[in-house]
């Protein structure tokens, strides 16, 4: 595989704001790779530099083999962009909209544009301004699914749409994929990265602090163990959030020491025994809310 | 809900006043400056009655200074000229401060999408329009309080100074009202103020007339410009006329509620009508956006300039008829040039004019490329494979194109209505009269060079381009009878333009101002390209 988005050390400031502090990013030729982090972390002005649209201070950033400020014409005739929010021209159907931003990176296939249009229930005669927020997203996404790029870039693309939508939306991003399109999608919507991706990175404070599978992240983290023995429960001193009610322990474990914790339960007696591995959603919670240990220690688990 | 149809109205008036800190401020003072400046040259340059009432004489017979700034009623005193010289200018301060604040705070707001979370607070239906046209009559009631104390501080009577103030404050108060209505009805800021512009326009235009002395006094009657005129401050008082601004903006204010009352929030009153589900063939590149998003626009101020054109060309006959009729006046302006001479120097006049209300055009449409930005609409077709020059190009063909447009269409409807009043060659009277607009263009380019470049190297002062607009007219226009000195009147370019119909044509200051035009063009194309975007 071939590297269709490489950052490294990507550093961008707004007067005394750091919005990017040396972030890490590198999606493979292919993948749908999930770009995730907190409310103001960072993610939409990687984005904007990857578009050409900011000039980052410090660091490399390379985009499908150029440079994404010097070569952001030729560039961009191959990707397609859906930001968060979309603003129309007020007195522009949708309709004109979608075939005006797909003529600006070389058209649009009318075929795929009229099946978009109807999966995505899309009234192409209204005009710009009479247009619901998830409505104007959809202009958006018909526009970027409609063409024949090499990359998508989707920022949030899905603020607005009702599940059904959603699910469109998600097929649609399969579609791309199999027809060898690489996507950077940013999103919050766990069980749409989830769904979606083959690859995350996971950003906050404008770093990279995870970056893999999501089986490579759960690995890195902890188990929920949720046993009842037939006798006391040990305390040991590796696990964390230890509750013991009678004869019932309830714990998470570190990845590493899972085995050591099985062998003390089987030594009591195991009556019933539940472990999980953890959800994106704990994932994000333990990235989002440590906010002293997360770059470092991150790093190292 | 009747019960209800004001509550917050006093947080809403505090939040404008808030948001407005510096804006409104700016507007009184700068028009209250200027009117003390004039005040304070008037006194200097004309000392004694006697010379006054020269300059006074001299003024009034000319019917082109009277079609720009009104009669002269009595010009004995300071406060008379005073009130003569500044009387339109700042009747039309007043009605462009008043429509833009009332403006903002309404239907750029509601389009803006921040009135959803105003309006589900505790606030009245009524209660935006209310705090808006309050935070107007504030802004109003200090002009016409400043006014009064700078008048009095040049030695000026109370009485005049007070009814100086308050006609200003009660036309202020009048396009208040009346932009609150268009903001009902049109759908966009851009429109209600675009509407309220063109009120304010005809409202000029229809006292221009009737003050020219072309039998059609009457004229002045129609227009709220003319009501504040006619208030004659210094020249007996007439309170009375006050009564006609503060009506008439009752009545509008009340039309305004009712309006409120019978709309949705975000809709106008005009109904919607479906696309084109597809884009025409045309509709490919981001200069056919640009020509999309602009023509409107540009069709607008061409109606304007051509009904401009024909108001102006058409009392050029009152102009000449006037002299005729004034042995000592036909003396005077004997030494001008006779009678082709007065007609030269009114149309060059008029053609400066055109000049420096294009460049109005020009500046604006350059800033819609800073409204295309700051409103994300410029982030997905920079995204497509265009290039930050493409995109400005397309928009810049207007401030470029269109302007010479605009004179163009002004000049020949001038020439020929002017030829259809005096009689004679027509097709001579527009070919001397497009000469006279279309030598404007280097300035009005130049100012709009200016905006471009703040635009593309400072984005966060763009709204500055006004203020290099604001500086080059200002100068141009008033220097001349504030006897600036020369090196101040030539920071204007259009202090430098020959002055045709009559001038002598000499092309140097075109090329140089044209060049430099080019110049600070190149700076913010430049600036454009390697700056931050959003």
């Amino acid at each position: 595989m071939t590297t269709a988005i490489s950052v490294s050390g990507l550093v961008k400031t707004f007067g005394r704001t750091r919005a990017l502090d040396g972030l890490d990013l590198t999606v493979e030729q292919g993948e749908v790779h999930g770009f995730l982090g907190p409310n103001g972390s960072g993610k939409s002005t990687t984005i904007r530099v990857l578009l050409g649209l900011l000039r980052a201070d410090s660091g490399t950033a390379t985009l499908l083999g150029g440079d994404p400020w010097r070569d952001a014409v030729p560039l961009h005739r191959r990707l397609a962009y859906v930001p968060g929010d979309v603003t129309l021209w007020r007195n522009l159907s949708g309709g004109e909209a979608i075939d005006l931003l797909g003529r600006l990176r070389g058209g649009l296939d009318p075929t795929r544009r009229a099946a978009l249009l109807e999966r995505f229930e899309l009234d192409p005669t209204k005009k710009g301004r009479a247009y619901s927020k998830g409505n104007r997203q959809k202009v958006a996404l018909v526009a970027a699914f409609a063409g024949d790029t090499d990359l998508l870039i989707l920022d949030e693309p899905t603020s607005g749409l009702d599940p059904l939508m959603e699910e469109v939306f998600r097929e649609c991003v399969a579609e791309a994929r199999d027809r060898g399109t690489t996507v950077l999608l940013s999103s919050h919507i766990l069980s749409e990265v989830e769904a979606l991706c083959d690859r995350v990175s996971i950003i906050r404070a404008g770093r990279t602090v995870e970056t893999g599978t999501l089986d490579d992240l759960r690995h890195l983290t902890r188990t929920s163990v949720d046993a009842v023995l037939t006798g006391p429960p040990p305390r040991p001193d590796y696990v964390h959030d230890l509750t013991v009610d009678g004869n019932r322990l309830r714990c998470q474990v570190d990845t590493e020491q899972l085995g050591a914790l099985l062998a003390e339960l089987t030594a009591v007696g195991v009556r019933s025994l539940a472990s999980r591995p953890p959800t994106l959603e704990e994932l994000f919670l333990r990235h989002y809310e440590n906010v002293s240990d997360a770059p470092s220690t991150a790093a190292v688990r | 809900m009747s019960g209800y149809a004001l509550t917050g109205t006093g947080a809403l008036y505090r939040l404008a006043l808030r948001r407005d800190r510096i804006a409104l401020p700016v507007w009184v003072y700068v028009g209250t400056g200027m009117i003390a400046s004039t005040a304070f040259s008037f006194r200097k340059l004309y000392g004694d009655e006697a010379s006054r009432r020269t300059f006074a004489a001299g003024i009034d017979g000319n019917g082109s200074l009277r079609a720009l700034y009104g009669p002269i009623f009595d010009g004995s005193t300071i406060g008379g000229l005073t009130a003569w010289r500044m009387g339109v200018f700042g009747a039309v301060l007043a009605a462009l401060m008043s429509t833009l604040l009332v403006v903002r705070h309404t239907r750029a707001e509601e389009e803006d999408g921040r009135f959803e979370l105003i309006g589900a607070g505790a606030v009245g239906r009524r209660a935006p329009l209310t705090a808006a046209l309050a935070t107007a009559l504030t802004a109003n009631a200090a002009l016409a309080a400043l006014v009064t104390v700078v008048l009095l501080a040049a030695g000026q009577a109370l009485a005049g100074a007070l009814a100086f103030g308050l006609a200003l404050g009660a036309t202020g108060v009048f396009f208040a009202a009346l932009a609150a209505v268009t903001a009902q009805v049109a759908e966009t800021g851009r429109a209600a103020n675009g509407l309220a512009g063109a009120a304010i326009g005809l409202a000029f235009v229809l006292r221009a007339v009737g003050d020219s002395g072309s039998g059609a006094g009457w004229a002045s009657w129609l227009s709220p410009i003319g009501w504040s005129e006619q208030v004659r401050p210094f020249a007996g008082d007439r309170w009375w006329v006050l009564a006609l601004p503060l009506g008439g903006a009752a009545l509008l204010t009340a039309l305004a509620r009712a309006l409120v009352e019978h709309r949705d929030l975000g809709a106008g009153m005009l109904p919607q009508r479906p696309g084109p589900a597809a884009a025409a063939p045309g509709l490919a590149d981001a200069a056919a956006l640009a020509r999309r998003l602009q023509r409107g626009a540009l069709l607008g101020w061409a109606l304007a300039f051509a009904a401009g054109g024909a108001v102006f060309g058409s009392v050029a006959k009152g102009v000449v008829d006037l002299v005729g009729d004034n042995r000592q006046m036909a003396d005077l302006m004997a030494r001008l040039g006779g009678q082709q001479g007065v007609l030269n120097a009114y149309l060059s006049t008029i053609a400066g004019v055109f000049g420096m209300i294009a460049a109005v055009y020009a500046v604006q449409s350059v800033l819609r490329l800073r409204a295309e930005e700051s409103s994300g609409r410029a982030e997905p077709v920079l995204a497509g494979a265009v290039s930050r020059l493409r995109w400005a190009g397309g928009h810049l063909l207007f401030p470029l194109l269109g302007t010479a447009v605009l004179l163009a269409v002004a000049g020949a409807t001038a020439g020929l209505a002017q030829g259809a009043a005096l009689g004679g060659g027509t097709g001579d009277a527009v070919g001397r009269m497009l000469g006279g607009t279309l030598v404007q263009l280097p300035a009005v380019w130049l100012t709009a060079a200016v905006a471009l470049a703040v635009y593309g190297l400072l984005p966060r002062w763009t709204a500055a381009g006004w203020a290099g607009y604001g500086m080059f007219v200002l100068v141009a226009w008033l220097g001349p009878i504030l006897q600036l000195p020369q090196w101040v009147l030539d920071l204007s370019p259009f202090t430098h333009l020959p002055h045709l119909p009559g001038g002598a044509f000499t092309a140097a200051p075109l090329l140089w101002t044209t060049a430099l035009a080019a110049l600070a063009a190149l700076a913010g194309l430049a600036g454009l390209r390697r700056r931050d975007l959003g």
